[in-house]
């Protein structure tokens, strides 16, 4: 039995360690939220937080992150978190929205380091998530639009 | 019962079990589509309204992204006037008549940009035909002459006492009328949300949150997971079989061979990928294995003989003769997979008498065809719950519903509820491109420079050719293989265009913007090649040539205008330009392109302009656009499927390279003011922007890019 922190409740899963934590997370504890897209960690749909970094969870052995601190999108309550959700809705960034998940997640990690990001700092830290209906711009706009409400906004500080 | 298939084996894991009402995903209600509220006013197959006043819009297309969730129910909500917003959207069920394509039928199914164009009428009407229902129901209820009510805001009012009745409280005797046959509708001018940019796109919540719903998401009580192992070369059958390996893997629970090689059946889906990757197969290659080096040779030399008539004008060809200046090119565009984010999934539950599929369905009653002769049953015994679709871009819309089958075949041999998945290296290897293409030109320019003649010969394989869309070929000619070059639109006296169709044992199929995926690229280079050797401006050729076509014109102005054409650009920057009509709207653009010191390509700049009729919601449009662009700058700079031995070399996003945020232009979109009836906007985006781009390399580097993928450099 592996022991999990999944958006901050305790799992214990019986699944082979080699297992990708993608699979546990889909197939074990129902969190479809984070999406499969290529497997070898090249496309960000199954982006997720490990200790507050965004990693590629279809190669990640799920057997390495006993008592490590995951965060999928449907755990993802922190202030950022919040103001990317409010900023994804109100550019209306979403077409088929399968890969978005995994891009706020990715967004999240850029913002906790860089609160307020450049174009070429999104760039960076967004290039490994792809959408093949070509958001990217209103991508860039909602990350903006996010790191400026956290600047100014109640919840702000640049946390 | 087998032990794996027990739901004890099952209650470790933490399920969304589905069930009917359970509403993950604020719009899909899986399970029950076909279940109205007691007390309901079902106005028609389109129209609900609860006793609350809540509005249920039944949407029969596949919202694949483009948008179709947020802009049909528009439709109804301004005839019937209450707030898009608060609209429950449900996905229709599979019905060929209730559901038609009207512009396909009788079929149900999305595709060819015709969702809003073949739904507006149909569902302003279904609207209006709800709102006369109230108000006739509120005038009896008031005793008042219906002239004097209004609708407004899920509201009638009677306009003399001020007296208003919501349509909830209506409900119940409007749904005793009988629907009037033609409802009045609203003039353009009067819309009131119509064209408005204010409206948004209804499913961004649940979609950025990651509850919508898409076919891997569907859990079932007993469901099992399949992947299946397909041949390795296209036309290959399998030999042998070894499945002792595979079964021994943990949670691997079956081995069954189907009709498109052997499902690997497991618990999850990690038992049945590794339980698939231990499977000992043996193939029998078939003689034919084509590789894309031979085809581009093969094709080739079929440019140097006369092809099927596709259009002739003038003396055609014979006129090439009596120009002062002959020019001719090749350009050529490799295989591609649509590679839509989510690979191809669906869940499949059989019993003796019914058959349900969950699946981001795009041709809903193909589908159900083909799931009930998988699974022995009549079309009107599978139900298909159709989801949002992960993209598409025409992969969904094939003509045998493999993923479908498939899942249904499984179904049937495992005799549980099953999952199947196509990972991304099945995704990249299966076929259905869009098909290689070589298109061969000669032209003559007469003594002023202006193009006299224009010959255009087409090489590439049909994608209509031996399944059910045959009936679209017309005399020989695959429209799908032609359109935007038949299409011509510029005023060249003497103009021909043939076709050849040759047949290859590679699947080909539509991928967003079909044929003029390709055409554009071709004609709109070649006609600024023509420009260049007549000595004339590419925008000035166009405006001389498109005299006769204002919807042309308006998109070309508008988009030369909006970019500054001839402002003048930093060194190693330039412009080029380009205009296509698909699916009956017309785009134009043009792209602002830097070349570094290395060659290196930058697209930094997209002036789009478009008329599609009617804007009915301009954002959704211009995410169509921004997004059309984006994939097609994807397929102009990296998009290739390489066949070697009669097989794919690329496997997954590493080597079938797509665009990436660093590589995203900036992209502005202009929309022409219209009240002619709306046209698409789901395709027409993509096919200005590689000749767009490739012109704009022209203009800096003076090199003409006549091969597609370009790559990152400029090719030297």
């Amino acid at each position: 039995m592996i022991s999990l922190i999944v958006n901050g409740e305790r799992h214990k899963v019986d699944a082979d360690p080699d297992m990708p934590l993608l699979w546990v997370l889909r197939d074990h504890l129902g969190l479809d939220g984070t999406k499969y897209g290529c497997g070898e960690g090249v496309c960000g749909a199954c982006t997720i937080l490990v200790d507050g970094e965004a990693m590629r969870s279809c190669t990640l052995p799920v057997g390495e992150l006993a008592g490590r601190a995951i965060t999928t999108i449907q755990g993802l309550d922190s202030a950022i978190g919040k103001a990317l959700f409010a900023a994804w809705a109100e550019v209306d960034v979403p077409q088929c929205g399968y890969c978005q998940p995994g891009q706020i997640l990715s967004a999240a990690a850029l913002l906790r380091h860089t609160p307020k990001p450049s174009d070429t700092d999104i760039d960076t830290a967004m290039d490994g998530n792809l959408c093949r209906c070509g958001t990217y711009a209103r991508i860039r706009a909602a990350i903006h639009l996010a790191a400026g409400r956290l600047a100014t906004g109640p919840l702000g500080g640049g946390k | 019962m087998n032990k794996h298939f027990a739901p004890s084996g099952l209650s470790r894991r933490s399920f969304l079990v589905l069930s009917a009402g359970t509403g993950i995903g604020l719009t899909l209600a899986a399970g029950d589509i076909s279940a109205a509220e007691p007390g309901s006013f079902t106005a028609n197959a389109f129209v609900a309204i609860g006793t609350d006043g809540k509005v249920t819009v039944t949407v029969k297309h596949l919202e694949m992204g483009q948008g179709v969730a947020t802009g049909l129910p528009v439709l109804v909500a301004e005839e019937l006037e209450v707030d898009p917003a608060a609209i429950r959207v449900k996905f229709a069920p599979a019905d060929a008549k209730l559901y038609n394509n009207l512009f396909w039928g009788p079929s149900q199914g999305t595709g060819g940009s015709t969702a809003t164009a073949n739904s507006w009428e149909q569902l302003r009407k279904a609207g209006a035909a709800a709102r006369e229902m109230l108000i006739e129901a509120a005038a009896r209820r008031l005793k008042v002459d219906r002239a004097t009510l209004t609708a407004r805001n899920g509201e009638i009012v009677h306009g003399p006492s001020g007296r208003r009745l919501s349509y909830g409280a209506l409900v119940a005797d409007a749904a005793k009328l009988a629907p009037p046959a033609d409802p009045p509708l609203k003039a353009v001018a009067d819309f009131r949300l119509i064209g408005t940019s204010g409206i948004r796109r209804g499913d961004s919540k649940t979609k950025n949150d990651g509850t919508a719903l898409y076919g891997g998401d569907i859990r079932l009580p007993g469901m099992v997971t399949a992947v299946v192992a397909r041949p390795p070369v296209f036309g290959a059958t399998l030999k042998t079989l070894d499945r002792t390996a595979a079964l021994r893997v943990a949670g691997v629970v079956a081995v069954v061979p189907i009709s498109s090689g052997v499902a690997v059946v497991g618990d999850d889906f990690w038992a049945a990928q590794q339980g698939r990757a231990a499977l000992k197969l043996d193939w029998t290659l078939p003689a034919e294995r084509p590789s894309s080096e031979t085809i581009r040779a093969d094709f080739a030399h079929l440019l140097d003989q006369p092809g099927m008539i596709a259009r002739h004008d003038g003396d055609g060809a014979a006129a090439l003769s009596q120009g002062v200046k002959r020019l001719s090119a090749v350009y050529e565009v490799p295989y591609l997979a649509h590679a839509p984010m989510e690979p191809l999934s669906c869940v499949v539950r059989l019993s003796k008498a019914r058959c349900e599929i969950w699946a981001g369905s795009q041709l809903q009653t193909l589908d159900q065809a083909l799931a009930a002769k998988a699974a022995g049953l009549k079309p009107e015994q599978v139900e298909i719950n159709t989801l949002y679709a992960g993209g598409s871009f025409g992969r969904r819309a094939n003509p045998t519903s493999d993923y479908i089958v498939e899942g249904v075949e499984v179904a049937k041999a495992v005799g549980a509820p099953v999952r199947l998945i196509w990972t991304r290296e099945d995704d990249i290897a299966g076929g259905y491109y869009r098909p290689l293409f070589v298109h061969g030109f000669d032209a003559a320019l007469d003594a002023a420079g202006a193009p006299l003649a224009w010959h255009h010969r087409i090489v590439g394989q049909s994608i209509l050719a031996g399944g059910p869309f045959a009936a679209m070929i017309k005399d020989g000619i695959d429209v799908t293989s032609v359109e935007g070059a038949a299409n011509l639109p510029y005023a060249i006296h003497h103009l021909q265009v043939e076709l050849h169709s040759p047949k290859l044992p590679v699947p080909v199929l539509w991928w967003r913007s079909v044929g003029s995926s390709h055409t554009a690229f071709a004609t709109e280079c070649f006609l600024d090649e023509l420009a260049q050797a007549g000595g004339k401006d590419p925008l000035e050729l166009r405006r001389a040539l498109l005299a006769g076509h204002p919807r042309h014109l308006g998109v070309l102005e508008l988009a030369v205008a909006k970019a500054g054409w001839g402002n003048p650009l930093p060194a190693g920057t330039g412009r080029g330009l380009a205009v296509h009509e698909c699916f009956n709207s017309v785009v134009a653009q043009v792209a602002e392109v830097t070349i570094g010191p290395k060659g290196e390509i930058k697209v930094d700049r997209v002036v789009c302009a478009v008329d599609c009729g009617v804007a009915v919601t301009p954002d959704v449009i211009r995410a169509q656009m921004e997004g059309g662009i984006a994939f097609g700058l994807s397929a102009a700079l990296l998009g290739e499927i390489t066949l070697k031995d009669g097989a794919a070399v690329q496997s997954n996003f590493h080597d079938y390279r797509c665009l990436r945020m660093s590589e995203m232009p900036r992209v502005e979109v202009h929309i022409v003011p219209s009240t002619a009836a709306p046209t698409g906007v789901g395709e027409p985006g993509v096919p200005p922007i590689a000749p767009a781009v490739c012109n704009a390399i022209f203009a800096v580097t003076g090199k003409r890019i006549r091969r597609l993928p370009i790559g990152n450099t400029v090719p030297s």
